[in-house]
Protein backbone atom coordinates (compact mmCIF):
# COMPACT_ATOMS: atom_id res chain seq x y z
CA UNK A 1 0.00 0.00 0.00
CA UNK A 2 1.39 3.16 -1.15
CA UNK A 3 1.24 6.57 0.68
CA UNK A 4 -1.67 8.29 -1.50
CA UNK A 5 -3.96 4.71 -0.50
CA UNK A 6 -3.57 5.25 2.47
CA UNK A 7 -4.15 8.57 3.31
CA UNK A 8 -7.43 8.08 0.95
CA UNK A 9 -8.08 5.25 3.57
CA UNK A 10 -8.03 6.83 6.50
CA UNK A 11 -8.71 10.29 5.66
CA UNK A 12 -10.90 11.02 8.61
CA UNK A 13 -8.21 9.71 10.90
CA UNK A 14 -5.40 11.63 9.72
CA UNK A 15 -7.42 14.48 9.66
CA UNK A 16 -8.16 14.00 13.54
CA UNK A 17 -4.85 13.27 14.16
CA UNK A 18 -3.79 16.58 12.70
CA UNK A 19 -7.02 18.52 14.78
CA UNK A 20 -5.32 17.15 17.85
CA UNK A 21 -2.15 17.94 16.68
CA UNK A 22 -3.00 21.70 16.14
CA UNK A 23 -4.41 21.66 19.62
CA UNK A 24 -1.68 20.13 21.62
CA UNK A 25 0.19 23.29 19.40
CA UNK A 26 -2.30 25.79 19.71
CA UNK A 27 -3.00 25.38 23.29
CA UNK A 28 0.61 25.24 24.52
CA UNK A 29 1.92 28.35 22.02
CA UNK A 30 -0.72 30.53 23.57
CA UNK A 31 0.06 29.61 27.04
CA UNK A 32 3.98 30.07 26.24
CA UNK A 33 2.78 33.78 24.92
CA UNK A 34 1.13 34.29 28.00
CA UNK A 35 3.89 33.62 30.51
CA UNK A 36 6.77 34.22 28.36
CA UNK A 37 6.39 38.10 27.00
CA UNK A 38 4.93 39.08 30.43
CA UNK A 39 8.35 37.59 31.77
CA UNK A 40 10.65 38.93 28.74
CA UNK A 41 8.96 42.39 29.98
CA UNK A 42 9.91 41.74 33.29
CA UNK A 43 13.54 41.04 32.82
CA UNK A 44 13.27 44.07 31.04
CA UNK A 45 12.71 45.92 34.20
CA UNK A 46 14.72 43.81 36.93
CA UNK A 47 17.49 43.76 34.62
CA UNK A 48 18.50 40.87 38.40
CA UNK A 49 15.96 38.57 37.06
CA UNK A 50 17.48 38.25 33.49
CA UNK A 51 20.21 35.72 34.32
CA UNK A 52 18.01 33.56 36.52
CA UNK A 53 14.80 33.86 34.22
CA UNK A 54 16.85 33.37 30.82
CA UNK A 55 19.22 30.30 32.66
CA UNK A 56 16.46 28.60 33.64
CA UNK A 57 14.53 28.89 30.05
CA UNK A 58 17.74 27.54 28.67
CA UNK A 59 17.68 24.58 30.98
CA UNK A 60 14.88 23.61 30.16
CA UNK A 61 15.45 23.95 26.73
CA UNK A 62 18.21 21.53 27.36
CA UNK A 63 16.28 18.51 28.66
CA UNK A 64 16.23 15.69 25.68
CA UNK A 65 11.74 15.96 25.08
CA UNK A 66 11.38 12.24 26.02
CA UNK A 67 13.12 12.49 29.48
CA UNK A 68 11.06 15.77 29.80
CA UNK A 69 7.53 14.00 29.35
CA UNK A 70 8.92 11.49 31.64
CA UNK A 71 9.78 14.02 34.25
CA UNK A 72 6.58 15.38 34.29
CA UNK A 73 4.86 12.01 34.86
CA UNK A 74 4.38 12.09 38.32
CA UNK A 75 2.85 15.51 38.24
CA UNK A 76 -0.85 15.72 39.85
CA UNK A 77 -3.76 16.73 37.48
CA UNK A 78 -0.95 17.24 35.00
CA UNK A 79 0.49 13.40 35.26
CA UNK A 80 -3.03 12.03 35.10
CA UNK A 81 -3.59 12.90 31.88
CA UNK A 82 -1.45 12.05 28.31
CA UNK A 83 -3.00 15.71 26.80
CA UNK A 84 -2.33 17.85 29.75
CA UNK A 85 1.06 16.52 29.98
CA UNK A 86 2.29 16.98 26.52
CA UNK A 87 0.71 20.43 26.90
CA UNK A 88 2.93 21.68 29.68
CA UNK A 89 5.87 20.01 28.20
CA UNK A 90 5.59 21.95 24.68
CA UNK A 91 4.99 25.01 26.76
CA UNK A 92 8.05 25.40 28.62
CA UNK A 93 10.00 24.45 25.48
CA UNK A 94 8.42 27.47 23.80
CA UNK A 95 9.19 29.69 26.71
CA UNK A 96 12.51 30.54 26.07
CA UNK A 97 12.08 31.78 22.46
CA UNK A 98 9.29 33.72 23.54
CA UNK A 99 10.80 35.32 26.50
CA UNK A 100 14.81 35.98 24.70
CA UNK A 101 12.90 37.38 22.11
CA UNK A 102 10.42 39.91 24.15
CA UNK A 103 13.63 40.83 25.99
CA UNK A 104 15.92 41.53 23.14
CA UNK A 105 13.35 43.01 20.82
CA UNK A 106 12.97 45.75 24.32
CA UNK A 107 16.54 45.97 24.73
CA UNK A 108 17.04 46.94 20.73
CA UNK A 109 14.77 50.06 20.52
CA UNK A 110 16.71 53.00 20.07
CA UNK A 111 17.80 54.34 23.21
CA UNK A 112 17.74 57.93 22.13
CA UNK A 113 13.65 57.35 21.34
CA UNK A 114 13.36 55.85 24.81
CA UNK A 115 15.15 58.47 26.25
CA UNK A 116 12.93 61.19 24.31
CA UNK A 117 9.64 59.26 25.69
CA UNK A 118 10.83 59.04 29.15
CA UNK A 119 12.20 62.90 29.53
CA UNK A 120 8.61 63.96 28.33
CA UNK A 121 7.59 62.56 31.37
CA UNK A 122 5.42 59.58 29.47
CA UNK A 123 4.90 56.66 32.31
CA UNK A 124 6.86 53.33 32.26
CA UNK A 125 3.20 51.73 31.15
CA UNK A 126 2.98 54.58 28.24
CA UNK A 127 6.48 53.52 27.25
CA UNK A 128 6.31 50.13 27.10
CA UNK A 129 2.33 49.85 25.19
CA UNK A 130 2.97 53.33 22.92
CA UNK A 131 6.70 52.88 22.72
CA UNK A 132 8.66 49.93 23.18
CA UNK A 133 6.26 46.73 22.48
CA UNK A 134 5.32 48.44 19.07
CA UNK A 135 8.64 48.76 18.21
CA UNK A 136 9.71 45.45 19.54
CA UNK A 137 7.00 44.03 17.85
CA UNK A 138 8.85 42.33 15.29
CA UNK A 139 11.32 40.65 17.09
CA UNK A 140 9.10 39.42 19.38
CA UNK A 141 6.72 37.62 16.81
CA UNK A 142 10.03 36.22 15.23
CA UNK A 143 10.25 34.07 18.73
CA UNK A 144 6.34 32.98 18.38
CA UNK A 145 7.27 31.83 14.71
CA UNK A 146 10.46 29.94 16.02
CA UNK A 147 8.59 29.03 19.05
CA UNK A 148 5.67 27.77 16.95
CA UNK A 149 7.52 25.79 14.51
CA UNK A 150 9.37 23.73 16.96
CA UNK A 151 6.64 22.72 19.19
CA UNK A 152 4.94 20.95 15.42
CA UNK A 153 7.82 18.97 15.51
CA UNK A 154 8.02 18.31 19.21
CA UNK A 155 4.25 17.89 19.12
CA UNK A 156 5.30 14.60 17.41
CA UNK A 157 6.93 12.89 20.20
CA UNK A 158 3.67 13.56 22.42
CA UNK A 159 2.34 10.50 20.88
CA UNK A 160 4.85 8.07 22.73
CA UNK A 161 3.15 9.19 25.65
CA UNK A 162 -0.20 8.65 24.44
CA UNK A 163 -1.16 12.01 23.63
CA UNK A 164 -2.19 11.70 20.46
CA UNK A 165 -1.21 14.00 16.95
CA UNK A 166 0.35 13.21 14.37
CA UNK A 167 3.28 11.18 15.72
CA UNK A 168 0.82 8.48 16.37
CA UNK A 169 1.10 7.56 12.49
CA UNK A 170 5.09 7.74 13.13
CA UNK A 171 5.47 5.71 16.02
CA UNK A 172 2.84 3.25 14.11
CA UNK A 173 4.62 3.77 10.74
CA UNK A 174 7.83 2.99 12.77
CA UNK A 175 6.64 0.00 14.41
CA UNK A 176 5.08 -1.60 11.05
CA UNK A 177 8.14 -0.65 9.02
CA UNK A 178 5.83 0.98 7.20
CA UNK A 179 7.22 4.16 5.36
CA UNK A 180 3.44 4.82 3.86
CA UNK A 181 2.30 5.15 7.84
CA UNK A 182 4.96 7.48 8.91
CA UNK A 183 4.81 9.49 5.69
CA UNK A 184 1.05 10.06 6.45
CA UNK A 185 1.88 12.08 9.94
CA UNK A 186 5.50 13.21 9.14
CA UNK A 187 4.08 14.82 5.49
CA UNK A 188 0.82 16.60 7.76
CA UNK A 189 3.02 18.05 10.48
CA UNK A 190 5.87 19.38 8.06
CA UNK A 191 2.95 20.87 5.92
CA UNK A 192 1.78 22.62 9.45
CA UNK A 193 5.53 23.68 10.05
CA UNK A 194 5.86 25.58 7.14
CA UNK A 195 1.95 27.14 7.30
CA UNK A 196 3.32 28.46 10.88
CA UNK A 197 6.37 29.98 9.38
CA UNK A 198 4.93 31.47 6.88
CA UNK A 199 1.77 32.43 8.64
CA UNK A 200 3.81 34.40 11.45
CA UNK A 201 6.57 35.87 8.91
CA UNK A 202 3.69 37.16 7.10
CA UNK A 203 2.50 38.80 10.56
CA UNK A 204 5.97 39.59 11.25
CA UNK A 205 6.31 41.63 8.24
CA UNK A 206 2.98 43.30 8.45
CA UNK A 207 3.35 44.88 12.28
CA UNK A 208 7.16 45.41 11.92
CA UNK A 209 7.33 49.16 12.07
CA UNK A 210 10.12 49.94 9.12
CA UNK B 1 13.51 93.14 31.50
CA UNK B 2 11.65 95.07 33.80
CA UNK B 3 9.38 92.13 34.12
CA UNK B 4 9.71 90.49 37.47
CA UNK B 5 9.08 87.18 36.12
CA UNK B 6 12.44 87.67 33.54
CA UNK B 7 14.66 88.13 36.75
CA UNK B 8 14.09 84.75 39.24
CA UNK B 9 16.08 81.85 39.42
CA UNK B 10 14.06 78.96 37.44
CA UNK B 11 16.97 76.60 38.03
CA UNK B 12 19.05 76.43 40.81
CA UNK B 13 22.51 74.10 40.78
CA UNK B 14 23.67 73.88 44.33
CA UNK B 15 26.91 71.92 45.37
CA UNK B 16 25.59 69.44 42.48
CA UNK B 17 27.97 66.22 42.16
CA UNK B 18 27.21 63.57 40.26
CA UNK B 19 28.84 59.98 40.36
CA UNK B 20 27.41 56.69 38.56
CA UNK B 21 28.12 53.43 40.17
CA UNK B 22 31.26 52.77 38.85
CA UNK B 23 32.49 55.96 40.93
CA UNK B 24 34.05 58.10 38.33
CA UNK B 25 33.28 61.74 38.53
CA UNK B 26 31.12 63.18 36.06
CA UNK B 27 30.72 66.58 37.43
CA UNK B 28 31.28 68.07 40.62
CA UNK B 29 30.60 70.49 42.95
CA UNK B 30 28.51 72.56 40.39
CA UNK B 31 26.85 75.66 41.45
CA UNK B 32 24.94 77.18 38.63
CA UNK B 33 21.76 79.55 38.37
CA UNK B 34 19.69 79.83 35.43
CA UNK B 35 17.41 82.36 35.40
CA UNK B 36 13.89 82.64 33.79
CA UNK B 37 13.52 83.36 30.19
CA UNK B 38 17.55 83.59 29.26
CA UNK B 39 19.02 80.84 26.85
CA UNK B 40 21.80 79.63 29.50
CA UNK B 41 24.56 77.41 27.27
CA UNK B 42 26.39 74.82 28.44
CA UNK B 43 29.37 74.82 26.60
CA UNK B 44 32.39 72.02 26.71
CA UNK B 45 34.06 69.06 25.21
CA UNK B 46 32.93 65.59 25.05
CA UNK B 47 33.30 64.12 28.46
CA UNK B 48 33.08 67.36 30.27
CA UNK B 49 29.47 66.83 31.66
CA UNK B 50 27.18 69.03 29.46
CA UNK B 51 24.48 66.27 28.98
CA UNK B 52 24.84 65.03 32.66
CA UNK B 53 23.85 69.28 33.46
CA UNK B 54 21.12 68.74 31.37
CA UNK B 55 19.55 65.51 32.70
CA UNK B 56 19.96 66.32 36.05
CA UNK B 57 17.07 69.19 35.20
CA UNK B 58 14.40 66.85 33.78
CA UNK B 59 15.58 64.16 36.80
CA UNK B 60 16.89 61.34 33.95
CA UNK B 61 19.57 61.61 36.35
CA UNK B 62 19.72 62.01 40.41
CA UNK B 63 22.67 64.13 41.72
CA UNK B 64 24.42 62.14 44.31
CA UNK B 65 25.39 64.79 46.05
CA UNK B 66 23.67 68.33 46.26
CA UNK B 67 20.21 69.34 45.06
CA UNK B 68 18.98 70.58 41.52
CA UNK B 69 16.16 72.96 42.37
CA UNK B 70 13.47 73.59 39.54
CA UNK B 71 11.14 76.82 40.51
CA UNK B 72 12.93 76.31 44.02
CA UNK B 73 11.83 73.02 44.75
CA UNK B 74 14.11 69.92 44.43
CA UNK B 75 13.67 68.18 41.30
CA UNK B 76 13.55 64.80 43.83
CA UNK B 77 10.53 66.42 45.33
CA UNK B 78 8.70 66.73 42.48
CA UNK B 79 6.05 64.15 40.94
CA UNK B 80 8.68 63.01 38.32
CA UNK B 81 6.15 63.02 35.06
CA UNK B 82 4.84 66.72 36.06
CA UNK B 83 8.19 67.96 36.30
CA UNK B 84 9.43 66.41 32.64
CA UNK B 85 6.02 67.76 31.36
CA UNK B 86 6.51 70.85 31.63
CA UNK B 87 10.32 70.56 30.39
CA UNK B 88 10.82 70.19 26.90
CA UNK B 89 13.03 67.96 25.20
CA UNK B 90 15.25 67.72 22.51
CA UNK B 91 18.05 66.05 21.33
CA UNK B 92 20.60 65.57 18.57
CA UNK B 93 19.59 62.05 17.86
CA UNK B 94 15.96 63.36 17.89
CA UNK B 95 14.30 60.59 19.54
CA UNK B 96 11.45 60.85 17.52
CA UNK B 97 9.02 57.91 17.41
CA UNK B 98 9.60 56.40 14.04
CA UNK B 99 6.20 54.27 14.03
CA UNK B 100 4.13 57.73 14.81
CA UNK B 101 3.34 60.12 12.37
CA UNK B 102 4.38 63.40 12.68
CA UNK B 103 1.26 64.20 13.68
CA UNK B 104 1.45 62.08 16.35
CA UNK B 105 4.90 62.79 17.45
CA UNK B 106 4.24 66.29 18.08
CA UNK B 107 0.80 65.10 19.88
CA UNK B 108 2.73 62.98 22.17
CA UNK B 109 2.64 65.23 25.33
CA UNK B 110 -0.81 67.06 24.75
CA UNK B 111 -1.78 63.07 24.12
CA UNK B 112 -0.49 62.01 27.53
CA UNK B 113 -2.11 64.60 29.30
CA UNK B 114 -5.72 63.92 27.67
CA UNK B 115 -6.54 67.07 26.37
CA UNK B 116 -9.32 67.27 24.20
CA UNK B 117 -8.82 65.78 20.16
CA UNK B 118 -9.57 69.64 19.04
CA UNK B 119 -7.56 71.40 21.08
CA UNK B 120 -4.51 68.93 20.16
CA UNK B 121 -5.71 69.55 16.19
CA UNK B 122 -5.59 73.17 16.85
CA UNK B 123 -2.36 73.67 18.97
CA UNK B 124 -0.21 70.73 16.56
CA UNK B 125 -1.17 73.29 13.20
CA UNK B 126 -0.27 76.17 15.47
CA UNK B 127 3.35 74.23 15.73
CA UNK B 128 3.66 73.46 12.64
CA UNK B 129 3.64 77.36 11.37
CA UNK B 130 5.83 78.04 14.25
CA UNK B 131 8.72 75.71 13.32
CA UNK B 132 8.01 76.46 9.78
CA UNK B 133 6.83 73.43 8.58
CA UNK B 134 4.31 72.08 6.08
CA UNK B 135 1.05 70.54 7.13
CA UNK B 136 0.92 68.12 4.22
CA UNK B 137 3.95 67.12 6.34
CA UNK B 138 1.58 65.90 9.39
CA UNK B 139 0.78 62.58 8.02
CA UNK B 140 4.68 61.41 7.18
CA UNK B 141 6.27 59.16 9.24
CA UNK B 142 10.15 60.52 10.38
CA UNK B 143 11.86 58.86 7.80
CA UNK B 144 10.25 60.57 5.10
CA UNK B 145 11.61 63.87 6.57
CA UNK B 146 15.00 65.49 5.69
CA UNK B 147 17.09 65.72 8.66
CA UNK B 148 16.14 69.43 9.41
CA UNK B 149 12.73 68.78 9.19
CA UNK B 150 13.00 65.91 11.62
CA UNK B 151 14.86 68.38 14.07
CA UNK B 152 11.95 70.98 13.42
CA UNK B 153 9.43 68.13 14.40
CA UNK B 154 11.58 67.11 17.43
CA UNK B 155 11.52 71.17 18.45
CA UNK B 156 7.55 71.04 17.82
CA UNK B 157 7.24 68.41 19.98
CA UNK B 158 8.92 69.85 22.81
CA UNK B 159 7.03 72.77 22.76
CA UNK B 160 3.88 71.32 22.40
CA UNK B 161 2.24 71.58 26.14
CA UNK B 162 3.87 74.93 25.93
CA UNK B 163 6.19 74.32 28.61
CA UNK B 164 8.57 77.14 30.42
CA UNK B 165 11.15 74.85 30.17
CA UNK B 166 13.49 73.81 27.43
CA UNK B 167 16.26 71.46 27.25
CA UNK B 168 18.60 71.07 24.33
CA UNK B 169 21.07 68.60 23.65
CA UNK B 170 23.37 69.46 20.60
CA UNK B 171 19.76 69.65 18.60
CA UNK B 172 21.49 71.21 15.19
CA UNK B 173 24.49 69.00 15.85
CA UNK B 174 24.33 66.87 13.17
CA UNK B 175 22.80 68.78 10.35
CA UNK B 176 24.93 69.98 7.39
CA UNK B 177 26.44 73.42 8.66
CA UNK B 178 23.43 75.53 5.79
CA UNK B 179 20.38 74.14 7.73
CA UNK B 180 22.13 74.51 10.84
CA UNK B 181 22.88 78.26 10.38
CA UNK B 182 18.70 78.53 9.04
CA UNK B 183 17.47 76.49 12.36
CA UNK B 184 19.96 78.71 14.76
CA UNK B 185 17.97 82.10 13.07
CA UNK B 186 14.73 80.28 13.59
CA UNK B 187 15.67 79.37 17.41
CA UNK B 188 16.31 82.91 17.90
CA UNK B 189 13.46 84.43 16.29
CA UNK B 190 11.31 82.08 17.93
CA UNK B 191 13.02 82.56 21.58
CA UNK B 192 12.49 86.22 21.40
CA UNK B 193 8.71 85.58 21.14
CA UNK B 194 8.77 82.92 23.46
CA UNK B 195 10.95 83.49 26.49
CA UNK B 196 11.35 80.23 27.47
CA UNK B 197 14.10 79.47 30.20
CA UNK B 198 16.29 77.28 27.71
CA UNK B 199 19.42 75.48 28.63
CA UNK B 200 21.03 74.20 25.26
CA UNK B 201 24.28 71.80 25.20
CA UNK B 202 27.08 72.36 22.41
CA UNK B 203 30.29 71.82 22.07
CA UNK B 204 30.53 74.57 19.14
CA UNK B 205 31.65 77.52 20.13
CA UNK B 206 30.35 79.71 17.74
CA UNK B 207 26.51 78.44 18.80
CA UNK B 208 27.05 79.10 21.71
CA UNK B 209 28.20 82.64 21.43
CA UNK B 210 25.58 83.04 18.61
CA UNK B 211 22.48 81.30 20.49
CA UNK B 212 23.30 81.80 24.50
CA UNK B 213 22.22 84.78 27.01
CA UNK B 214 25.35 83.61 28.59
CA UNK B 215 27.50 80.64 28.17
CA UNK B 216 28.66 78.32 30.90
CA UNK B 217 31.57 76.93 30.03
CA UNK B 218 32.19 73.00 31.68
CA UNK B 219 35.52 71.33 31.43
CA UNK B 220 35.83 67.44 32.98
CA UNK B 221 33.13 67.84 35.54
CA UNK B 222 33.83 71.13 36.90
CA UNK B 223 32.06 74.95 35.84
CA UNK B 224 34.92 76.86 34.60
CA UNK B 225 33.04 80.22 34.24
CA UNK B 226 29.87 81.37 33.29
CA UNK B 227 29.97 84.76 31.46
CA UNK B 228 27.96 86.62 28.51
CA UNK B 229 28.92 85.78 25.32
CA UNK B 230 31.67 89.54 24.70
CA UNK B 231 32.84 89.11 27.86
CA UNK B 232 33.69 85.38 27.53
CA UNK B 233 35.49 85.93 24.58
CA UNK B 234 37.56 88.35 26.32
CA UNK B 235 38.06 86.40 29.52
CA UNK B 236 41.39 85.81 30.94
CA UNK B 237 41.15 82.75 31.99
CA UNK B 238 43.05 80.20 30.72
CA UNK B 239 40.63 77.51 30.14
CA UNK B 240 38.35 80.17 28.64
CA UNK B 241 41.54 81.35 26.39
CA UNK B 242 41.94 77.81 25.16
CA UNK B 243 39.00 77.44 24.16
CA UNK B 244 38.70 80.59 22.01
CA UNK B 245 42.41 80.05 21.24
CA UNK B 246 40.91 76.17 19.31
CA UNK B 247 38.11 77.83 17.78
CA UNK B 248 39.92 80.76 16.58
CA UNK B 249 42.16 78.40 14.17
CA UNK B 250 39.75 75.62 13.18
CA UNK B 251 38.01 79.06 11.37
CA UNK B 252 41.36 79.76 9.97
CA UNK B 253 42.09 76.54 8.77
CA UNK B 254 38.54 76.05 7.39
CA UNK B 255 38.93 79.02 6.09
CA UNK B 256 42.59 78.16 4.07
CA UNK B 257 41.27 74.86 2.95
CA UNK B 258 37.90 76.79 1.49
CA UNK B 259 40.35 79.36 -0.53
CA UNK B 260 43.20 76.88 -2.11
Amino acid sequence: MNFWQFMLQNSGQVLEQTLEHLWLVGVSTVLAVLIGIPLGILITRLPKLNKPVLGAANVIQTIPSLALFGFLLPAPWIGTRADRLAILALTLYALLPMIRNTYVGIQGVDRAVVEAGRGMGMTDRQLLFQVELPLAIGVIIAGVRVATVISVGLATIAAAIGAGGLGEFIFRGLAMVNNAVILAGAIPAALLALAADFGFGWLEKRLQPS
Amino acid sequence: MNDPNLDGVAIQFRDVSFRPVDNREILRDLNLEIRRGETLVLLGRSGSGKTTTLKLINRLLDPTEGTVLVDGRPTTAWDVSRLRRMIGYVIQEVGLFPHFTVERNIALVPRIENWPTERIQKRVHELLQLVGLDAQLLSRYPRELSGGQRQRVGVARALAADPPFLLMDEPFGALDPITRTELQREFLSLQERLQKTVVFVTHDMREALSLGTRIALLEAGRLVTVDAPDQFLNSTNPLVVAYVDAFRTDVRTSHHRGTS
